[in-house]
C-alpha cells in the first residue's frame, strides 16, 4: 500500500460514453526520461500504474495475454468485469501463500466494453473497485476532492471536457511551482465508437491549452488571483473556502528511493 | 516429504535421466509407442442437421435418431439444445461425443452465470471457440467426431455457423450436415432464389419440407424431429414433433419386393 502512495499521481474519470486516465510523469532524474505509466492492454483498455513498475509489467502482461486468448477462443473483446476478475484471483493468491509477496502496485484501470466504460481501480491487497472517477498515487487526496466535488458533471461531459476534468484533478495534485507540461503528462482515452488512444508528448498539447490560467482549487492551496476562462463546465464557484486541507509533510517523495516507484 | 506441493519435478535431483514413478524412453530408440490408440470412428451416430437463417431469426431442425451403423437404435436422441437465450448448438456425428461437448458447454455456461458476467455466450463466440477446440483435437490424433451447427445471433445480427470435425468452419445464410448437405441446402437455395427474406413460416415449412426429404431419401433418417427457432427474443425448441403423417408411401408398393 506504501508504495502505491508513493508513486506519482493519476487520474480516471468516466463519462456515459468515455473512460479517461490521466497520469503524471516521473523522471528520477534530471537525465532519464520520465517513465510511461499509461500501458495499453487491448484496443479497448488501458490501465495507468502507481507503485512498483516491475509488478506492474508483470500484471499487465497477464492481462494482455487474458485478452487475447478471449479475441483467439472467442472473436470477441474481452468484458472488463471478466478480466477484473482473473486479475483479483492472480494477485489474490500472492496475498495468502507464504513464499509470494503482494503485487505491489495500485492499478487505474479503463476500458470500454459492451456495458459501456468502466472505471476500476485495484490495490495490493487484490481488492479491485468499480468506480465513476478515481485518483491513485502521491498527494491523489486532492484530485480525489476535486472529483467528489465534480461528480455530478461527468456523466454528461463529452469527450474534450471530460479529459479536461481529469488534467485539472490531476494538476491539484501538484506542489504549487509545479505545471502540467507535455514532458511530464499522459493521456490514455476510450469510448463508444473510438479504439483506445495513447498521447504523450506532443499529442497532449492541445489538451493541456489553456489549463494554465485555469485557477487552481485545493490541492497545495492557491494565491493565483488569474481568472478562470469561461470554462466549458459550470464549476461552482463557492468552493475556496472549501478547498482541501494541505497534504500533510510526510506525502513528499523521499530522495534516493531505492525502490522503482513511479 | 514435509511440504505439500513440492515435488521432484520442481526441484529435480538429475536431469535427462528416469523419474521414479513414471516410464522412461531410453535414449537412441524413436518414441515408444505408449500404448494407448483413439477411437477413429463414430459408434452410435446422427444424421444431418438442416438450419437456416430467416427475416427476424434462425431455424434448426435435426432429426432424433441415433443409428448404431444401420440399426436404427435409439428413437428419442435429442441433438439439438439451448446454450443460451443467443444461442443453441445442433451435432450430427457420435452421440457420446455431442454429450461430452454438451456438458462442457453446459459448464461453461454456469462458470458465466456464477461469475455474475453480464454478457451471455453468443452464438459467434461459442462457433469461434468449438473451432479452436475441435481443432486441437483433430490435431492431437484424438478428433471428437461431430458436425455442428451453432445458432443464434452476434451481436443483435442473426449467426449461423459450421463445424466440422477437422476444424472446417465457416459461416452461411443456410447450412446443413451430413446427406442435408446434398439435398436440404440445395432446396433451401432454390427457394431463396425465389424470395430473399423468408418469413417465419416460410422457413418452418422449408425446413419440414427439407427433413422430409431427407426421411425419403437418407437410410439413417427419422420421422421424430425437433426444431429450434432462434429470435432476438429467445430459443424456442419444439421437441417430439413427427412428420410420418405427412409421408407418403404409397410408391414402396411398385417396389418388387415390397409386401
Amino acid at each position: 500500500m506504501e508504495a502505491v502512495k508513493q508513486g506519482s499521481a493519476t487520474v480516471g474519470v468516466k463519462s456515459s460514453s468515455h473512460a479517461v486516465l490521466v497520469a503524471l510523469k516521473r523522471a528520477s532524474s534530471e537525465l532519464a526520461a520520465h517513465q510511461k505509466k499509461i500501458m495499453p492492454i487491448d484496443k479497448h483498455i488501458a490501465v495507468s500504474i502507481s507503485g512498483l513498475t516491475a509488478d506492474a509489467r508483470v500484471l499487465s502482461r497477464f492481462m494482455r495475454t487474458e485478452c487475447l486468448n478471449e479475441q483467439f477462443a472467442h472473436n470477441q473483446a474481452l468484458s472488463l468485469n471478466k478480466l477484473m476478475e482473473r486479475v483479483g484471483a492472480k494477485m489474490q493468491i500472492a496475498t495468502q501463500r507464504y513464499d509470494k509477496r503482494p503485487y505491489g502496485v495500485g492499478l487505474l484501470l479503463a476500458g470500454f466494453d459492451e456495458d459501456g466504460p468502466h472505471i476500476y481501480q485495484t490495490c495490493p491487497s487484490a481488492n479491485y473497485y468499480d468506480c465513476q472517477a478515481m485518483a491513485i498515487g502521491a498527494r491523489s487526496q486532492s484530485a480525489r476532492t476535486y472529483l467528489e466535488r465534480h461528480l455530478d458533471e461527468f456523466r454528461s461531459s463529452t469527450r474534450e471536457e471530460l479529459i479536461r476534468h481529469a488534467l485539472r484533478a490531476l494538476r491539484d495534485t501538484l506542489p504549487n511551482d509545479v505545471e502540467l507540461t507535455n514532458k511530464n503528462c499522459s493521456i490514455a482515452i476510450v469510448g463508444k465508437g473510438e479504439d483506445l488512444s495513447i498521447y504523450d508528448d506532443d499529442d497532449v498539447n492541445p489538451y493541456l491549452e489553456g489549463l494554465d490560467q485555469e485557477e487552481r482549487r485545493g490541492g497545495a492551496g492557491g494565491a493565483r488571483d488569474a481568472q478562470p476562462p469561461a470554462a466549458p463546465t459550470a464549476a461552482a464557484e463557492e468552493d475556496d473556502a472549501a478547498s482541501a486541507p494541505p497534504p500533510p509533510p510526510t506525502d513528499e517523495q523521499p530522495q534516493g528511493d531505492s525502490m522503482e516507484t513511479d | 516429504m514435509a511440504v505439500p506441493g513440492v515435488c521432484l519435478q520442481d526441484f529435480p535431483l538429475w536431469s535427462g535421466g528416469p523419474t521414479p514413478g513414471h516410464f522412461y524412453n531410453f535414449p537412441g530408440n524413436s518414441k515408444m509407442n505408449t500404448g494407448k490408440s483413439h477411437t477413429m470412428y463414430p459408434s452410435t451416430s446422427g444424421t444431418s442437421v438442416v438450419g437456416l437463417v430467416y427475416d427476424g431469426g434462425v431455424m434448426l431442425a435435426a432429426d432424433s435418431l441415433g443409428s448404431y451403423g444401420s440399426l436404427a437404435r435409439f428413437r428419442d436422441v435429442k441433438r439439438l439444445f439451448k446454450v443460451t437465450d443467443k444461442a443453441a448448438l445442433a451435432c450430427s456425428g457420435d452421440i457420446a461425443d455431442y454429450q461430452f461437448i454438451r456438458e462442457v458447454i453446459e459448464q461453461k455456461v454456469r462458470d458465466d452465470v456464477c461469475g455474475g458476467y453480464t454478457r451471455e455466450l453468443n452464438a459467434g463466440a461459442l462457433h469461434c471457440w468449438l473451432t479452436r477446440v475441435l481443432y486441437n483435437r483433430r490435431s492431437r490424433f484424438d478428433p471428437l467426431w461431430l458436425e455442428c451447427v451453432v445458432a443464434g445471433y452476434k451481436d443483435d445480427e442473426p449467426f449461423l455457423g459450421y463445424v466440422d470435425k477437422i476444424g472446417t468452419a465457416f459461416e452461411a445464410k443456410e447450412v446443413a450436415t451430413g446427406f442435408g448437405l446434398h439435398f436440404a441446402v440445395p432446396m433451401i437455395r432454390e427457394a431463396r432464389e425465389k424470395k430473399q427474406n423468408l418469413s417465419c413460416d416460410e422457413a418452418r415449412k422449408l425446413l419440414t419440407e427439407c427433413l422430409k426429404v431427407l426421411y425419403y431419401r437418407d437410410c439413417r433418417a427419422h420421422f421424430k424431429y425437433q426444431l429450434a427457432d432462434i429470435t432476438p427474443e429467445g430459443v424456442t425448441i419444439h421437441d417430439d414433433l413427427n412428420l410420418k403423417k405427412e409421408t407418403n408411401w404409397e410408391v414402396a408398393n411398385y417396389i418388387s419386393g415390397y409386401e
